[in-house]
């Protein structure tokens, strides 16, 4: 199936755009890449793309959460984007930071945001053109808009009311049945346990992609996400992993290319949950029960 | 510390926080290319897993002096970095001289503020594992 057959028939064709599409289009679009890598973009990036740094730049830079209002209309000013710009977003690892940024400016609001499907390695290894050259960012407005924490984002004690319905974990398998807390040599990652949250149904987020990064047809999609967990698209649904980012990927794949209307992203994730007092923890390969 | 480990720091911390991205990025561009008899006996490598990305390293040497290889990918300059800031502080000093270098080295860059947390762990792993096997050289008394 070509891509463009596949992305007409995602719920939202509209979020996605093809390498193609955003060769001819770079003009009228604000492209921004984030990346995990912190220097990838200064290698060399798609012509005419501003660089967003999730770690310093999403993230209140104090206590553990996004930045304000106030903070956001700032970056965007900073960036260059109007609120009415389209935004298309790209980046390493399969889109993780991208799809992680477009949450993000979602918790804002921000109405016209794209995702390049198959991301940063798609573009370059099709040859196409890329630029070690920032882009100079016009004067613009941007308002200062509120952050809607109710409608895509979940916090512990939401997710603990959650249990019961539609949960997933996006994390590797070793991550979910918590043999893999922290490697030989290696400094714990943050959590004091491992496992997962009782009933999660292990979706690891690569599930959703081929071989390019570019995502997999909604049919083959329904099956994985549907079919093989029996959970109700009309139903609502919460994705968790580590830190927020990989879920960002599989929460965009839910919401947009598959249509579930209430599809939450917990952001607090393993790195919160392994680490709290007195919440229920499931260990080993089944997704197991929670009785109240 | 020793001294070429002295002066990386001082490289760093020299420079304002936004600078030192650019320092590490001169950093990753200067990582040498891995001798090509890697290449023929990848056996000679040892993965680190801690990295995300995938890097390899390879110790050799004896008491007197010890050296280093790194392979990590070009779309991977973090990483590459932090393997070119190794290479910079470590490569053919004592194995008593990479013993003393502190595990806290890579703080000491002044970079966590602006690399998640995680990617400068993948740097102690790095550091651990050249530690480790400069250790199996001092136990063979090479």
């Amino acid at each position: 199936m070509s891509e463009t057959s596949r992305i007409s028939g995602y719920a939202h064709p509209d979020v996605l755009v093809t390498t193609e599409w955003l060769a001819q289009n770079s003009a009228s679009v604000k492209i921004v890449e984030c990346d995990e890598d912190v220097l990838l973009y200064e290698v060399g990036h798609i012509p005419g793309a501003v660089k967003l740094d999730w770690h310093t730049e999403l993230n209140d830079q104090d206590k553990r959460d996004y930045l304000t209002g106030a903070q956001f209309a700032e970056l965007m000013k900073l960036k260059g984007i109007d609120r009415k710009d389209t935004i298309v977003l790209y980046g390493d690892r399969s889109n993780w930071w991208a799809t992680y940024a477009f949450w993000v400016m979602k918790l804002f609001g921000h109405e016209d945001v794209r995702i390049l499907n198959g991301g940063r390695s798609k573009w370059i290894a099709e040859g196409r053109e890329i630029t070690k050259e920032a882009p100079e960012t016009g004067a613009v407005e941007y308002p200062v808009v509120e952050r809607d924490d109710k409608t895509i984002r979940a916090f512990r004690h939401e997710v603990l009311e959650h249990i019961g319905k539609p949960l997933i974990d996006v994390r590797s398998r070793p991550e979910y049945t918590g043999e893999r807390l922290h490697m030989p040599d290696y400094p714990n990652e943050g959590a004091s346990r491992g496992g997962h949250i009782p009933t999660a149904a292990s979706i690891p987020w690569s599930s959703a992609i081929l071989e390019d990064e570019t995502f997999k047809d909604v049919e083959a999609l329904r099956a994985i996400y549907f079919d093989a967990t029996g959970f109700d698209p009309s139903d609502d649904f919460v994705a968790y992993c580590r830190i927020g980012e990989r879920s960002s990927h599989s929460w965009f794949v839910l919401k947009y290319l598959l249509g579930v209307k209430n599809v939450r992203n917990y952001d607090g994730s393993w790195t919160e949950w392994g680490n709290l007092v007195g919440v229920p923890i499931a260990v080993g390969e089944e997704p197991g029960v929670f009785a109240r | 510390m020793n001294s070429n480990a002295q002066a990386v720091v001082d490289d760093f911390t020299f420079l304002e926080e936004r600078d030192r991205l650019q320092l590490l990025l001169e950093f990753s561009e200067q990582l040498p290319a891995l001798d090509a008899r890697f290449g023929e006996n990848p056996e000679l490598l040892e993965r680190v897993e801690e990295c995300q990305s995938p890097v390899f390293i390879a110790v050799e040497g004896n008491l007197e002096r010890v050296s280093l290889h790194f392979s990590a990918p070009q779309e991977a300059p973090t990483t590459r970095g932090f393997a070119s800031v190794l290479n910079s502080a470590l490569n053919g000093q004592s194995a008593q001289e990479i013993l003393d270098l502190p595990d806290d080295f890579p703080s000491m860059l002044g970079l966590d503020r602006l690399i998640s947390p995680l990617r400068v762990r993948g740097m102690r792993g790095m550091l651990s594992r050249i530690k480790r096997k400069t250790r199996e050289i001092v136990a063979a008394g090479i």
